[in-house]
């Protein structure tokens, strides 16, 4: 063949060629996923200015509930400040976090899963002996994440245009930058470890302290101007102001570093090889002590746990430390005691605050079981469970060496999480410690559907994750949009005392606790009669 | 012979497609027993049924004189088992998992894993994801050697193995055979299991349609026979099982049924045989027949 044939084009050109096709590709694989996550997020922001004006209906209850806000730290470390009395303005600071999470939660799965994830599988090099640039899967992950966050911001826009045109603008433009900055975030991410797991869990660990920071700044200051809020992407959307007087220049601290840190990812993904990391692993001992299955999943699942676990003690002091601010509201402010009340359950205002956060705690717990649980499944569809099983080992016996940690690690991240309320808030250990372990059974009945879907329906159970982000949304949303009770009794978390401070119920515990031992054993018994798959 | 693997009439579905057509299988105690067919035959559906991971629909299986599904455990303490596509814990290195395979079994000989260690040329230290996929196969394949059992399965274990390292695995499987223990490979080198096999099963489509030694299906197939004699040949038309008979001048070129051998060459000899020379048909041969078989039919739908 002679040198002509090759097409002769500049260099930068060819670093991305065949982007398009892969980002087509991309779009394709993630046909699903990304259309329910944005509609998701966006049914969540357009319901709610109909529910804030369900509950507040004349402008001055709704003035009334600013007036409370603002002088609430606790309150305002869970939702953020909030900077006007309009339906749009109340909309952006009700649920602007929370989108701000979906949105970075979105953009960091699509990008680590086009990037990190192919070349871990070993997929990437086969696409990559093709016509594709170096940058072109990067570039192709990057736009799919740009797709799914372009088309929330358009839903938002859109949805919320009746509110405001500038405000509803802004604040589709801010959610996308949030979801934008996590996804290129993830980009750096996938650059530095070998793993799609670990590149996952970084960023996750990242959007946490971004969670926590902006709410220990809006805790100490009412207007967002803490240097801690700002440290944060999600205080950076809080501080646009949507509906209340935008400042656009806050756009630009998403422009900007979301252009900075895909600078970085190409920087570095341009200084390695396909399928290597800047984290390498080191070599291993050339003899090993694991001597049994249960060994084995302790070890597969121990860095998980300790993750978890570290995660939700220092969650914990950080929450512990906001409670006696929630003492301080004046006490005959019948509204905001009304949202405390819905999601702590009763009258005092400290009891109701610390009762909320068990029940978040327990919430984000169920994510944890959910995801330890479907190691199991992780195992045995990757073909590692097949020569295990091959040894002399029962099927109940591997399967129990990955629930231990699972439903045993539950009980240790809601006793720290505890420890961390206790520890913060300097007083009431006991029943703070009682409130955090009364969630375990409803996280144990999460877990248990976990159990059941991967026993009898293997090729469903990574459904077990929207069972969990249904207990998830129930738990979150349910109370502030004062949700039916038949809906609110959908989740296990429904039916849990109201501890500190509420009365202490046996009955649902045991029940929950009965449930969730029932849906094992029933997943269990599936599991020993079914055929493995791989 | 006492049998360590019986298998009759086995069947197994999945959904519509049926990998297994009533599948038999014997492999005597000692011995090591090749397992062939095509891709997709249900080769690896065989083997799953025998370790316990899959259930049979229907038919009847034995591993070491016990039921496969229900004392799976017991079985799998005396049995080593290598899969054809073997996955590594990343962040395991490869002794750990070595170890873990051989304690998940009877147990393991820490000399034989050591010299095997080194015969294979592996490092034991590096993690799950650096290893290339032969020297995925070797982590598995010193488990499975270095174990203290009664029977190893091997799925397609050479895949990925270089030249060399084929032959030390060659070597490892005379070993085993010679110190009595059962060996199913199930391979497509059809040297390897001409080189190393007592006995052989060939299946299509989830049926068996060979087995036994590979003396005996040599003599099912044809031997190619080609001469020169000292006259014309005459006669060798009319005799039973004479194919493909090509005659020019004085040379002859035939395929003849094996058993049938014996006429063939009184015949020859009658004429006066210059120089003769027979070839027997190679497990290659005998395997095509069956591969094209597949391929006809497939053809002619």
């Amino acid at each position: 063949m002679s040198a002509a044939a090759f097409a002769v084009r500049p260099a930068s050109a060819r670093q991305f060629a065949g982007t398009g096709i892969l980002l087509r590709f991309a779009l394709r694989r993630d046909r699903v996923m990304i259309p329910v996550w944005v509609a998701v997020n966006a049914l969540l922001v357009l319901s709610m200015p109909s529910t804030i004006e369900g509950l507040y209906g004349t402008p001055a209850e709704r003035a009334d509930l600013v007036a409370q806000m603002g002088t609430n730290s606790s309150l305002r470390a869970m939702v953020g400040p909030v900077f006007g009395d309009s339906l749009g303005a109340l909309t952006a600071w009700r649920v602007g976090i929370t989108a701000g999470v979906l949105a970075a939660v979105t953009g960091l799965l699509v990008v680590v899963r086009h990037t990190r994830d192919e070349e871990e599988s070993g997929r990437q090099e086969l696409v990559m002996s093709g016509t594709v640039g170096r940058r072109a899967a990067l570039t192709a992950a990057l736009l799919a994440a740009a797709v799914a966050n372009g088309a929330l911001a358009l839903l938002v826009t859109a949805g919320l245009a009746g509110q405001g045109a500038a405000g509803s603008l802004a604040f589709g433009l801010g959610v996308a930058g949030v979801g934008m900055l996590f996804a290129t975030m993830a980009a750096i991410a996938a650059q530095l470890t070998e793993s799609a797991r670990l590149a996952r869990g970084l960023t996750a660990a990242v959007l946490g302290a971004a969670f926590v920071l902006r709410a220990a700044g809006d805790s100490a200051k009412d207007d967002g101007s803490s240097p801690l809020t700002w440290a944060s992407p999600l205080g950076w959307l809080s501080n646009l102001r949507a509906f209340a007087g935008e400042r656009w220049w806050v756009l630009g601290l998403f422009v900007g570093a979301v252009l900075l840190q895909a600078a970085v990812a190409y920087a570095l993904a341009g200084r390695r090889d396909v399928g290597m990391s800047f984290l390498p692993s080191r070599p291993g001992p050339a003899a090993g002590r694991l001597g049994s299955a249960g060994a084995l999943a302790w070890r597969l699942q121990r860095g998980g746990v300790l993750g978890w676990s570290i995660g939700f003690l220092l969650a914990g002091l950080v929450y512990g430390g906001m409670a006696k601010g929630a003492a301080d509201l004046v006490g005959d402010n019948d509204n905001a005691r009304e949202i405390f009340q819905r999601m702590g359950g009763q009258s005092g205002l400290t009891d109701a605050f610390l009762a909320a956060m068990a029940g978040m705690f327990g919430l984000v717990a169920a994510l944890y079981i959910v995801a330890s649980v479907l190691r199991l499944h992780a195992e045995e569809t990757s073909g590692r469970a097949e020569p295990v099983l091959a040894g002399a080992v029962g099927r109940l016996r591997w399967a129990a060496g990955h629930l231990a940690p699972a439903f045993g690690g539950s009980v240790l991240l809601m006793l720290l999480a505890g420890l961390g309320l206790a520890v913060g808030h300097g007083e009431q250990a006991g029943p703070i410690l009682g409130a955090c372990l009364v969630q375990v059974p409803a996280v144990w009945a999460v877990g248990g559907i976990a159990v059941l879907m991967y026993g009898l329906v293997p090729g469903a159970a990574t459904g077990a994750w929207g069972v969990a982000g249904a207990v998830l949304l129930i738990g979150w949303v349910g109370p502030v949009l004062d949700a039916p009770r038949a809906v609110l009794d959908l989740s296990p978390f429904g039916h849990l005392p109201k501890l500190p401070g509420g009365p202490m119920e046996w009955p649902p515990l045991l029940v929950l606790t009965a449930l969730a031992a029932a849906l094992t054993a029933a997943g269990l018994a599936g599991l020993r009669r079914r055929d493995m798959t791989s | 012979m006492t049998k360590a693997i019986t298998v009759s009439g086995l069947h197994k579905s999945f959904g519509r497609t049926h990998a297994l057509d009533g599948l038999d299988l014997s492999v005597g105690s000692g011995e090591v027993h090749g397992f062939l067919g095509p891709n997709g035959s249900g080769k690896s559906t065989t083997i799953r049924v025998l370790l316990g991971l899959l259930r049979a629909d229907a038919g009847a299986a034995q591993v070491l004189g016990r039921d496969p599904w229900t004392d799976a455990v017991e079985i799998h303490r005396r049995i080593a088992y290598v899969p054809g596509d073997v996955t590594l814990w990343r962040n395991l290195s490869g002794g750990e998992v070595i170890d873990l395979y051989g304690r998940l079994r009877g147990g393991l000989d820490p000399r034989r894993r050591a010299e095997l260690t080194e015969r294979f040329e592996l490092d034991p230290t590096k993690k799950g994801r650096t290893y290339s996929k032969g020297n995925r196969q070797k982590v598995a394949l010193v488990a499975a050697f270095a174990s203290d059992v009664d029977l190893l399965i091997l799925d397609e274990p050479t895949s990925g193995l270089d030249p060399l390292m084929e032959e030390v695995f060659q070597r490892c499987v005379a070993e085993e055979r010679d110190r009595g223990r059962t060996v199913l490979l199930s391979s497509h080198i059809l040297s390897e299991v001409e080189e190393l096999c007592d006995r052989v099963s060939i299946i299509r489509k989830g049926r068996t349609v060979e087995s036994g030694s590979l003396a005996e299906l040599r003599h099912l197939t044809r031997t190619s026979v080609s001469a020169e004699l000292a006259g014309p040949p005459n006669g060798l038309a009319g005799l039973p099982g004479v194919h493909d008979l090509d005659v020019q001048g004085h040379r002859v070129r035939l395929q003849v049924d094996t058993d049938r051998l014996d006429a063939v060459l009184r015949s020859l000899s009658e004429t006066g045989v210059r120089s003769l020379t027979s070839t027997p048909p190679t497990l290659e041969e005998l395997f095509l027949r069956h591969y094209q078989d597949a391929q006809d039919e497939v053809t002619a739908r």
